[in-house]
Formats: C-alpha cells, structure tokens, sequence
C-alpha cells in the first residue's frame, strides 16, 4: 500500500497493518524494522517505513474522572476524539497542536507544542503516564519519575523507542467553549516580537507573517491573541466540511496569487485590536475545515519547514532568514511565528526558548537547495528543525543541533529499540 | 434509558452502534469470544456516558450457552429494549469448497447461532409485547454469487428468518429489523482493495442506530445498495451465470 507523509513530497509502498486492540500489535514485532504512524499528519517520512502499523483503530477510551480531569486512552485516540468527549464536560486538551486530527501517540512522539507553549510548554508535560510496547514484547508503564531516560527518550522520539499503546492525559478545565481572539497588527518583525513579549501572559499567542512583502514592509503581520471565554457555555460545534477533491493544479499557487491572498488578508485585518469570539474548532484547527487540504499545493506536493532560533540570536536572525525567503520569491502561502517559552528535557523534543517559524514550499525545481541553505543559515544560529516537519534534513545537522541524540540512542539501545523501530527519516538522520 | 444487549460485540459496526448509543445514556450487556476486548470495549462506553456495561464471554456456536447468556443478559438489564444480533465471520469461499466441514461450521456461525438465539430471544420480547430485534444480514443474503455463497446463503437464511419473525411479532407489536450493510471497512474485510463503493463503520453504526427506533423493516446500509441489489437480483439467471460477480 503507497502511503505518504502530509506533505505528499515523499512516498512508500509500505506493508500496512491496522490492529483493532492494542494486544494485536505484539505478533507485528515480528515484522520489524516498523513504525507506527496515525492518521499521517506529520508531513515529511518520519511515519513512512516498510512495514507500518496504523493505529488509528485504537481509539477506545481508558477512563476519564471528571473531578481531576485525568484521561486514559488507547494511543489512536485523536485530539478531536477527546474534544468531542470532554469539551461539554468542562474540560480542555491543556496543549493542543495545529490539527484536530492528530492521534495521543502521535503527539506524544512528536511531543507537539500548541499557540500556549511560552506557558504551558509540550504535550507531553501533561502526559502523566503510558504504556510502552518495547522490542522485545514487554509493555512498560512509563512515567517521568519511574522510568525518566525511557519517558525523556520517547516523548519527542519520532515512535522510535516502541510502540506507544495508550496514555493518561492531564486535562486543564474550561467555562466556555469559545476563544476570545484578538488581532494585532505588527508592521515589522521588531514590532510583531514586542508585542508577544507584551502579552506574554496571554494563554495563546500566534503570529502570521506576510513572507513575500519586502523591504519596508517586511515582518509585515498579524499577532493573534486568544483566551478561553468565560462565558458562551459549553457545545460542540460542528462545521460543515469542505473538501478538496483533487489536486490542485500546481500552476495556482504562485507568487503573484500569494501575493493577493496575502494582501487582502492582511488588509482585511487593517484595524488592529480586532475582537472575535470563536468556537474552539475555527481558533485551533482552522486548516481541518477543509479535508486534504494539502492537495492545495499540487501533485508534487509541499514541504514545510519549521524551525526555531535560540532568543539571543532573535528577531536579527529571523530577519536574515525572513530576507533569504524574500528573496528566494518561492512565496510561502503560510508562514507563522510562534515565540517558545522553555524547552524541555526530552532527548529530542523540538522546542527551545526563541523564536519558531513555520513556512510551506510548494514542491517545485530550487526547493531542494533552498531547504538545504535554510538549514545551514538555522544550524549556524544555533537553532534547529522540527523533525514532524522535516523530510530533508542530513545527518550532519541532525546531530549537531539535536545535541542530545547519542542520549537518546543509548536508551534506545538499552530497551531493545534498535533495528526494531526505524522510518525513512531515522535511517537518513543517521540513527540505528 | 434505553437497554441494549449486543451479541458480536466487539465487532466494528456493533462497536460503532453502541458509541452512538452510549451517548445518550444507555445501559448494556455485551457478548463476544474474547473477554480481553469485551473489557476494552465495555470501559470505552462507559467514559462515552453509558451509564452500566456487564461483559459475557462466550462461543456463540455453543448453544446450551445461549440460555444462560440471556438470563444474565436479563438480570442484568432487567428488560431489552433493544437486541442487536451483529456476530459472525466472513467465510474463506475458496476454503469452503474443497471442505463440507468448514462449509458447515460457516453456516453454523453465520446462520444457525443466529436463528437458535432469535428463538430464544422472540419469545421473550413476544411475551413483553415492546421492543426491537436488529439482525445484521448482508446484501450477499439477497442472491447467491460465486464469490461467496457459503456466506451469502448464510446471510439469507438470516434474512428469510427475520422476515418472517417481523411478520409473526408484529402482532406483538415487536419489531424485527433486518440490516444489509454493504461493503464496510472493518477488520473483517481487511484483504479486500478498498474501492468507491466501500463504507466506514461508523456510517453504518449511524444508520442502524437511527433505524432502531423506527418500527423496522430492512435496512441496506448505505442505502445505494438497494439498487444494486435490485439490480443484480434482477439479471435473468442466464446472463447472471456468465457473470464473474
């Protein structure tokens, strides 16, 4: 079965299983090397592997006590599951990624950053356990203080360790179900990062940066502000889905419809401190409205690219990265700006304090070497690339900005790991 | 509070019917062969809403067991207000043919099971004079083809059952509902290549849990596959024995 990454640039024809209940997984070992992959929402090849366990129908919920807000569930339990679930219940996911299709193991192996990093940090430091299937066939409860090096190795390691089987949540409690949102307009990069320095205190802070406008107007972009309502009551809200049937001619996106999409929107948004309350599905999830979204880019299919600069080198590098895309006019129809608060221990969790950006290419000729300038100007500044994103990045960087990776290949080696578990993305970044 | 007693449990489509049901509330008693995911099954309802779920683990095929299972099933619930029989296999037709013996045991689990617990369960509705009794059939029931007729003949003596239950309980004001799902995405199915006409689950799960509270009748589920159906049932028997169906 021909499976892809969500950026469809890179695929495999991949032996697929699909265990119905996490004891079906342990005779798949035998099939190994694996990796487990969920509804394929990480964009390059970390989820693409010879042999691939698709654990989206493990879906069942554990348990959930609706005084303390714990939540147990099977590892193919989406974030959009859990909403539905305990959203009318007066409870929240207390850090959620861009997308409500994302699975608990995913999340966990990605260890995914939300709009709330700077405060509540990764997923997984709201992860009070999970059950771990290991090489060799026994499955370990992992926690943070019984067994650290195997907690720290697996949140953030790509499926790497084992197969991730269930997992208890910290929820965070809500009044309402709507965000209030608030727009604030920047003119430049120094501006946009002063205000979220401002409203460091805000639950959720993203930013929208305009890539294509130049010189003057770089930075150009929207700062968006939310907070969980107090009022507005507790619903589901259900939206009607649009769908995009096939792909996109690759014709259509390019720098000059960009430019106007980009333009109108941010001219749509003139009038700064904008108030809106929404449902939390348009605040979170505002891509998942439209299924495969990422046909937009064409057949070619799209990379995205995130990375992230230590503070210290800050809004000076941002620019010279910024002016690097600007320049290059293979105009990025996203580009959003997120400010990390404290990174975590995890082996190879993808947040540090500083500056993120997140930009899509469109898959076309120049790619390839634009991606690799990027990484080497990203590597310079000390900073790094988010491995759910990445589906190019050499060995080389990996080991130099994910300092910890020999940590995290000892664990590895310690709990059976090697030669079990590995993606098209482990082999080309050098790991066992 | 609506209770329910589900045979075949931990199958996609009872599983997915009994989400929905849980929801709003629902008490349940759940049959299966594995007690491991019946206990999976029965803890996701409960953080779903449902408000009790009891487990029993048996082989269907066992019929001396049918009786007991269903005075559990009653001391548990009390009454059924709904019966959802959804157990059974898919028959290897290949495998069918060269053996008599697996031929039968085929239609010992996807025919005869079924008919011995609707004689059992009929007459206990048929005293309580309430309540719905939802068989999951197939549209392979509705006319036999080479590709797999163990099974289809199976599935018609399940539909030529319960057509005749819904006629005799209707004067009980019981109502029978035969269900005829198409081709669903289920763990059942897992070799087949999947093409346009193929349904999820969960599609089917609502479908049905809409139809059970409806006075019953049949169900195909989608809904399309009656015209298929129609269709193929309607292909006179000289053309029909040319086709590769």
């Amino acid at each position: 079965m021909k499976i892809q990454g969500w950026g469809r640039y890179t695929s495999i024809d991949a032996k697929v299983f699909s265990p119905s209940f996490d004891f079906e997984c342990e005779g798949y070992l035998q099939s190994s090397p694996l990796i487990c992959r969920g509804f394929g929402r990480s964009y390059g090849d970390s989820s693409l592997s010879q042999t691939v366990i698709e654990t989206t129908k493990l879906d069942r919920f554990i348990s959930f006590n609706q005084d303390t807000g714990l939540l147990s569930c099977q590892a193919g339990v989406s974030m959009n599951e859990i909403l539905n679930l305990v959203v009318l219940r007066g409870w929240f996911l207390s850090v959620t990624p861009g997308s409500g299709y994302v699975t608990v193991g995913g999340a966990i192996a990605s260890d995914v950053h939300g709009k709330n990093h700077h405060i509540r940090g990764s997923f997984s430091q709201h992860v009070i356990s999970f059950d771990l299937l290991l090489g060799c066939g026994e499955i370990i409860t992992v926690t943070p203080s019984r067994t650290p090096d195997l907690f720290k190795a697996t949140c953030g390691g790509m499926g790497l360790t084992g197969i991730i089987l269930s997992a208890t949540l910290q929820l965070i409690p809500i009044k309402s179900s709507f965000i209030s949102q608030r727009t604030l307009r920047a003119n430049s990069l120094e501006e946009v990062c002063e205000l979220f320095e401002a409203n460091a205190l805000s639950t959720y802070s993203v930013a929208w940066i305009d890539c294509l406008a130049k010189v003057r107007q770089m930075g150009r972009s929207l700062l968006m502000i939310g907070e969980h309502c107090v009022h507005g009551g507790l619903e589901l809200v259900t939206r009607p889905k649009k769908n995009l049937p096939m792909d996109m001619p690759s014709w259509v996106l390019n720098p000059y419809s960009i430019k106007v999409f980009n333009f109108i929107y941010f001219q749509k948004s003139i009038f700064s401190n904008e108030k809106l309350d929404l449902p939390y599905l348009s605040y979170f999830y505002p891509l998942d409205a439209i299924n495969n979204w990422n046909r937009m880019y064409g057949r070619n299919g799209f990379i995205q690219y995130q990375f992230v600069l230590p503070k210290a080198v800050g809004v000076r590098g941002l620019k010279i990265i910024l002016k690097f895309i600007s320049e290059s006019n293979k105009g990025s129809f996203l580009a959003v700006l997120k400010v990390f608060g404290k990174g975590n221990e995890n082996y190879l969790s993808f947040p540090i304090e500083g500056y993120s950006l997140a930009l899509d290419f469109k898959m076309e000729p120049g790619i390839i070497d634009l991606v690799k300038r990027l990484d080497s100007m990203v590597e310079e500044m000390g900073g790094r690339i988010y491995l759910t994103k990445d589906s190019l990045m050499s060995e080389k960087t990996f080991k130099s900005t994910y300092a910890q990776w020999e940590l995290f290949e000892e664990v590895r080696t310690k709990y059976g790991a090697i030669g079990k578990f590995t993606s098209n993305q482990s082999k080309r970044l050098g790991l066992q | 509070m609506k209770k329910i007693l589900i045979v075949g449990a931990t199958s996609a489509i009872a599983e997915n019917s009994a989400r929905i049901w849980a929801k709003a509330g629902c008490r349940f008693f759940l049959v299966g062969r594995s007690w491991e995911r019946l206990d999976a099954v029965a803890k996701d309802l409960i953080v779903r809403g449902a408000v009790g779920v009891d487990t029993f683990s048996m082989d269907l095929t066992q019929f001396d067991q049918q009786e007991t299972m269903l005075n559990k099933a009653y001391t548990f619930l009390g009454e059924i207000d709904v019966a959802l029989i959804a157990h059974g296999t898919l028959s290897n037709q290949i495998a069918c043919e060269s053996s008599p013996q697996l031929t039968l045991q085929e239609i010992n689990v996807n025919a005869l099971s079924v008919i011995s617990l609707l004689t059992l369960l009929a007459n206990r509705f048929e005293k309580r004079m309430s309540g719905l009794i939802a068989v999951i059939s197939s549209v392979a029931g509705d006319r036999g083809r080479q590709s797999n007729y163990v099974y289809g003949s199976s599935k018609a003596m399940v539909s030529a059952f319960t057509s005749g239950l819904r006629q005799r309980l209707a004067k009980s004001n019981v109502h029978v509902l035969t269900i005829k799902p198409g081709f669903v995405d289920t763990p059942m199915t897992k070799d087949f290549n999947k093409g346009p006409l193929w349904t999820k689950p969960h599609t089917v799960a609502s479908q049905i849990v809409k139809a059970c509270n409806s006075k019953g009748g049949t169900l195909y589920a989608p809904r399309f596959w009656w015209a298929i159906m129609t269709i193929i049932k309607l292909i006179p028997e000289a053309i029909f024995i040319k086709l590769k169906l």
